[in-house]
């Protein structure tokens, strides 16, 4: 069951003085997230991201199309109660303490008077903040701030959470952290979708993964058969100052690094390699088939329309 | 519903107090114990109408700097600070939360000028020795200052929708001062003939009629309020402030928050 249909969804702007010219920074976007799914929505900075999320949140309207979340239309009242969301780069009321401002969000979220304080200790604790709960936010740093964003987001225990860019600027412990939780709320049965431009965290977090560039939807794609997708070529790594003459005649590309070479050759050459290596005496240190990287689909999927290859 | 005007209503009052709103009051003890003590000593019978006149006229002054400035950035600090991010994306409307800041805004000048008002009469008690059955319509000045602030507030909450803070503040504020002039310019209005005569007219009924909320002069000389004129300046204001909010709610249900 889909958790998230966008339906041609689409946001332009006026801008000038006179608000005659028209800046589209989404253009129709059809996309559909399935419930239990992590599904990471990457592109570089002003791709659309967090237009999108704003979209959904209701935070803009969009100029045309609509969606549905959790089966029911963008705009029902009903929806917010279900979803949990962190902008980007959060800012929140930096007068109160963290446990005020969980107990301020969750009065708003509806979770009853009887469990608040209990929730909001839980959540303080599973995000790392129990021994700063009562300090202002103004004291914190960025990355408690991203904690404490963190927390208002699923304080509620929403079926939904959506998060934007919720790695940036946080050090790699923080980073870790979060890739930690997202983990936790998938074995909750969650549906995360998160906007990045991190794409290590998309690829070892996220079950799907959509790109976005200038507005426009570039590619959707399962993550494992993005980066499990075999380019034809084997990489064989070997003790050596040099590549031997004979490998290098199969059309080897070798690279010397200390006293290790690394070769990429096109796999049907692989066993007239290893041949060479073992008449050389050479120690073979790993043969391992090349594939794609999510880093390759993405850049790909930037690449101009006109001179992209066609295929998601 | 209600528990989440009420939320953000403590919050908004929340914030401004601990954002020191408050020690205006400071400022406002030390205005009017010191004017106590000047006027006891160099006045003769007119201690009471001059504590009273520059108390009450304190008491408004420092409640419609308050309403303006902080009714100015309820709705656009929250855009600006994009705190509004994560309350909107609850199950918050958009009404809810105008209102709720209008309450708590509400809230804390109606705090505030309790806390003045305990400070008014202890400087008539100062100056008098005794309290009169006429301090009775001290009360009645107050209440109308209260009913002031909820336009002031609902005002600048209505510009505050659609326009930056600064030009907020000075759209508020000029209304505020025609509106203290509304008495004049119906007057005004009542003489002149043809189109000036028309838009004079229109402008007198637009603006706010604070006029008729100021008797800070009359309850100074003692002088009875009537019973119809606080019924009618009490729909005048609730209507007038609906009226307001209604607007920035209309504006800002349609507001894109990029």
């Amino acid at each position: 069951m889909a958790a998230i249909e966008i339906l041609g969804l689409e946001k332009s702007y006026l801008t000038g003085f006179w608000r005659k010219s028209t800046k589209q920074a989404l253009r129709p976007l059809h996309l559909t997230i399935e419930k239990g799914e992590v599904f990471g929505f990457l592109g570089p900075n002003g791709a659309g991201k967090t237009t999108t999320l704003k979209l959904l949140m209701g935070l803009v309207f969009p100029t045309a199309g609509s969606a549905r979340i959790l089966d029911m239309n963008l705009h029902d009242p009903r929806v917010k109660a279900h979803i949990g969301f962190l902008p980007e780069q959060p800012y929140f009321y930096d007068y109160l303490t963290a446990q005020e401002l969980l107990e301020y969000y969750g009065q708003l979220s509806g979770v009853p008077a009887k469990e608040r304080s209990t929730r909001v200790e839980q959540m303080l604790a599973r995000v790392g903040l129990q021994n700063a709960a009562r300090t202002q936010l103004r004291k914190f740093s960025k990355g408690m701030l991203q904690r404490v964003g963190l927390a208002q987001a699923i304080l509620h225990e929403p079926e939904l959470v959506f998060l934007d860019e919720p790695m940036s600027g946080l050090d790699p412990m923080g980073r870790r952290e979060v890739r930690d939780l997202i983990q936790q709320l998938r074995q909750e049965g969650k549906t995360v979708f998160f906007s990045t431009h991190i794409l290590s965290d998309a690829e070892a977090l996220c079950d799907r993964v959509a790109v976005i560039h200038q507005g426009e939807l570039r590619g959707v794609g399962k993550v494992a058969e993005l980066t499990s997708q075999v380019q034809g070529k084997v990489e064989i790594s070997f003790y050596g100052r040099s590549a031997p003459a004979a490998l290098l005649s199969l059309g080897a590309q070798a690279r010397v690094s200390g006293d290790m070479v690394n070769a990429i050759l096109p796999e049907e050459q692989q066993e007239t390699a290893l041949d060479v290596l073992r008449r050389e005496h050479i120690r073979l240190i790993s043969l391992t088939p090349l594939r794609s990287s999510l880093e390759e689909y993405y850049i790909q999927k930037l690449q101009p329309v006109e001179s992209k290859g066609a295929g998601a | 519903m209600k528990s989440r005007i009420a939320s953000v209503a403590f919050n908004t009052f929340r914030e401004a107090v601990r954002d020191r709103v408050l020690y205006n009051l400071i400022a406002f003890a030390l205005l009017l114990s010191g004017a106590a003590i000047l006027v006891g000593q160099i006045s003769i019978d007119i201690e009471r109408l001059v504590v009273v006149n520059l108390g009450l006229t304190a008491v408004s002054l420092f409640g419609v700097v308050i309403a303006i400035f902080i009714g100015i950035g309820l709705v656009s600090k929250e855009i600006e600070k994009r705190t509004l991010y994560t309350v909107l994306s609850r199950p918050v409307r958009r009404w809810e939360f105008v209102v709720g800041k209008f309450f708590g805004l509400t809230g804390t000048l109606v705090v505030n000028t309790f806390f003045m008002a305990i400070g008014v009469f202890l400087a008539l008690l100062y100056v008098a020795h005794k309290f009169e059955a006429m301090d009775a319509w001290v009360l009645v000045a107050l209440y109308f200052i209260v009913l002031q602030f909820l336009i002031v507030c609902a005002l600048a909450l209505f510009f505050s929708s659609f326009s930056t803070p600064l030009m907020s503040a000075v759209f508020t504020f000029a209304l505020f001062m025609i509106g203290s002039l509304s008495e004049d310019l119906r007057g005004f209005a009542s003489i002149t003939r043809g189109i000036g005569g028309w838009l004079a007219t229109a402008v007198a009924y637009l603006v706010p009629n604070f006029s008729a909320l100021n008797v800070i002069n009359r309850v100074a000389h003692g002088d009875a309020v009537p019973g119809r004129l606080i019924l009618y300046n009490s729909i005048y204001a609730l209507l007038y402030s609906a009226m307001a909010i209604s607007g920035a709610v209309l504006i800002f249900q349609r507001r894109n928050l990029k």
